[in-house]
């Protein structure tokens, strides 16, 4: 590596050999409880949600897991320690969006639905072409989402396994791969739920003690901490907002448009909302968002410490010339707390959270493609439950061989904006259809149509002919476009969505206004049934 | 299914059109939509002030915190409260009326 002497590079910290052994003990225990978990495994219900026998408690934390991806956990922490307080905006509107899920979705599509976003969807609207749309914004979602899970394995690695050459970062792409097939072959939902509890409680336990330490090093005190950070950071005024984003106009209205795909994305997102079904009732989905809340944003407030503490005991020169970059700040401050022990459990529960994420992003997919597409497009509705559940197995496999591909070919891409395009597109094609279904009554097809597919191609097309696809040259301390031998981007700015969400909600409007087609009895039965809970999918019992 | 034909379009629209289901719809919107429009307004008015008054955030309060910082905390704080003021209302309020029409329609079913 080519870096100063006196600052240790991240492979040069720690024990590859311990980090694997920590994470292969982790991959034991969650696979021994994902085959006990199955042995129920029977139902389409039981695959796709867990039986809905899950708590509010159990799904909260499984929510979390979800939720606090490698990108939130290692991204933000990052971001603080190199960008101050723009990093944390980002944790903000994170945590705000749940509230759009807490009031406005979960519990009515809880109720609602059976095992997918699709289900509540086409629910009053004509199901083929409504199906079709909702799948096709599903996979685009989790596709992009896979993505910058598996491109994130390769740059964890190389930071935490010393594995530099492209070579063996794709074979342990693979693995992870491997074996979060094998979490939802064998465990289907329950299973991956319970990988996502699992992981959920040791990032937040892991990251609590680590803010803790932290604290404790500056007498309890949040404003030296602060001070400190400030210090080390060569004065740079990281506590004041605008390091990144404050640096010109354009700047400015990317951040709005970021602030808006992140605060009503979250609420789209097609894996966040099958979660919500694998509880037994709309009272303790409420449960799992409140729960969901708490921990999420006592995360967050963690990072904060985290972020500032890594600026002032890591020191930015050393995060930024580290492997990995700012994704390295977290598991240096573990390194220089804790040694070598804490860095392997903090790597291991990082590579946990890419396993878990992954799992839960896969069956969602595997979900729409076989209950959606296979089932109710294809079928119309007459593929038997064991059938649906053998598609969605089989699509599982295939979807985690693409992930692992994909995931080799975007080794190294910007894995922000992969996650940002995943809330653009759920902000813009998603949220308008679902929230145009549960409360506007004039509401029909033509308009979901409309506005999913119109959010989808507005969201895609304006990604590519940003400045994160082509025209942003390799500059230290910034972003570079993917592209670096072409420039065609003529839109400014690096998230979509301040122009995709209002089209999406625009089109899903003008789409309903221009038919005439309601469908008054069915309109009646989801929302009686949405608001009372009656003719609610049931628990499974065994 | 969404499309099982278990029940009678008669019954769901009868109940939809009721007195208590409509009592019902508007207490939980009553409820839901200010609450929405008042979490967003106060996001939006911290992303806008973070991004267009950066001076202004600049101001320290206490020590090295400021007002930045501490609006950035309150976003939290008004989060965890207003999570907290919805699952209170839903389960005191709201639930209570909607398991009564829930029993209703069941009624009705058989």
């Amino acid at each position: 590596m080519r870096v100063p002497t006196l600052v240790p590079a991240a492979t040069d910290v720690g024990s590859p050999t311990l980090n694997i052994t920590i994470f292969g003990v982790f991959v034991l225990i969650t696979l021994a409880i994902v085959v006990r978990a199955s042995t129920n495994n029977r139902t389409a219900a039981d695959f796709y949600a867990g039986g809905r026998a899950f708590t509010g408690r159990q799904n909260g934390i499984a929510i979390s897991g979800d939720y606090l991806s490698a990108a939130s956990f290692l991204g933000i922490a990052g971001a603080i320690a190199l960008n101050g307080y723009d990093g944390f905006l980002y944790s903000i509107g994170f945590l705000v969006a749940w509230l759009v899920a807490l009031l406005l979705v979960a519990e009515l599509l809880r109720n609602a639905g059976k095992y997918t976003m699709a289900d509540v969807l086409s629910f009053r609207l004509r199901q083929r072409p409504v199906r079709m749309a909702a799948a096709i914004s599903t996979l685009a979602v989790c596709f992009f989402y896979l993505l910058a899970q598996m491109a994130g394995a390769g740059g964890l690695v190389a930071l935490l396994l010393g594995v530099e050459d492209k070579a063996g970062q794709s074979l342990v792409i693979g693995v992870v791969g491997v074996i979060m097939i094998a979490y939802v072959l064998i465990g289907g939902m329950k299973g991956t739920t319970w990988v996502q509890i699992i992981k959920a409680v040791l990032l937040i336990l892991g990251a609590g003690v680590m803010t803790v330490w932290v604290l404790g090093k500056f007498g309890l005190n949040l404003s030296h901490l602060l001070g400190d950070a400030v210090q080390k950071s060569g004065g740079k005024p990281v506590l004041d907002p605008g390091l990144q984003y404050g640096k010109s106009g354009a700047t400015k209205l990317d951040f709005i448009s970021l602030s808006l795909a992140l605060v009503l994305g979250t609420a789209g997102l097609p894996h966040v909302l099958m979660r919500f079904y694998t509880v037994p009732s709309s009272r303790e989905a409420r449960r799992s968002v409140v729960w969901a809340i708490w921990l999420i944003g006592i995360f967050y407030l963690f990072t904060l410490v985290l972020g500032y503490g890594a600026a002032s005991l890591v020191g930015p020169k050393a995060i930024a010339a580290a492997p990995g970059k700012a994704n390295s700040a977290a598991p240096l401050l573990a390194f220089e707390l804790g040694g070598e022990v804490l860095l392997g459990l903090i790597s291991a529960v990082a590579f946990a959270t890419i396993l878990a994420v992954v799992a839960g992003l896969t069956i969602t997919a595997s979900a729409s493609l076989s209950h959606d597409i296979y089932n109710s497009v294809i079928k119309e509705g007459r593929a038997s439950a064991e059938d649906e559940v053998r598609v969605a197995r089989m699509t599982a496999v295939v979807i985690g061989i693409l992930a692992i591909l994909g995931g080799i070919l975007a080794n190294g891409q910007n894995i922000a904006f992969l996650v940002a395009l995943a809330f653009a597109i759920a902000a813009s094609a998603n949220l308008p259809t679902i929230l145009y279904s549960l409360f506007w009554k004039r509401f029909n097809t033509r308009g979901a149509l409309w506005s999913i597919y119109g959010g989808l191609v507005t969201a895609v097309t304006l990604i590519v002919f940003s400045p994160v696809v082509s025209g942003k040259p390799k500059i230290e301390g910034k972003s570079a476009s993917m592209l670096q031998n072409a420039d065609f981007h003529w839109f400014p700015l690096d998230n979509p969505g301040i122009i995709s969400i209002p089209v999406g909600f625009l089109l899903g409007w003008l789409g309903t206004v221009t038919s005439k087609e309601y469908n008054a009895a069915k309109f009646a039965e989801m929302e009686v049934r949405a608001l009372t809970g009656h003719g609610a999918e049931k628990a499974v019992s065994h | 299914m969404s499309n099982d034909a278990r029940t009678d379009d008669d019954v769901y629209l009868g109940l939809q059109q009721s007195e208590e289901f409509a009592e019902l719809r508007t207490r939980f919107r009553r409820f839901v939509f200010p609450l929405t429009a008042l979490f967003l307004a106060w996001y939006f008015l911290y992303v806008l002030l973070s991004t267009y008054a950066p001076g202004f955030m600049g101001h320290k309060v206490l020590g090295n915190v400021n007002v930045g910082l501490v609006l950035g905390l309150g976003q939290f704080v008004s989060t965890f409260v207003i999570t907290m003021l919805y699952a209170r209302w839903a389960d005191r309020e709201f639930d209570p009326r909607a398991a009564a029409l829930h029993a209703r329609v069941e009624e009705a079913h058989r």
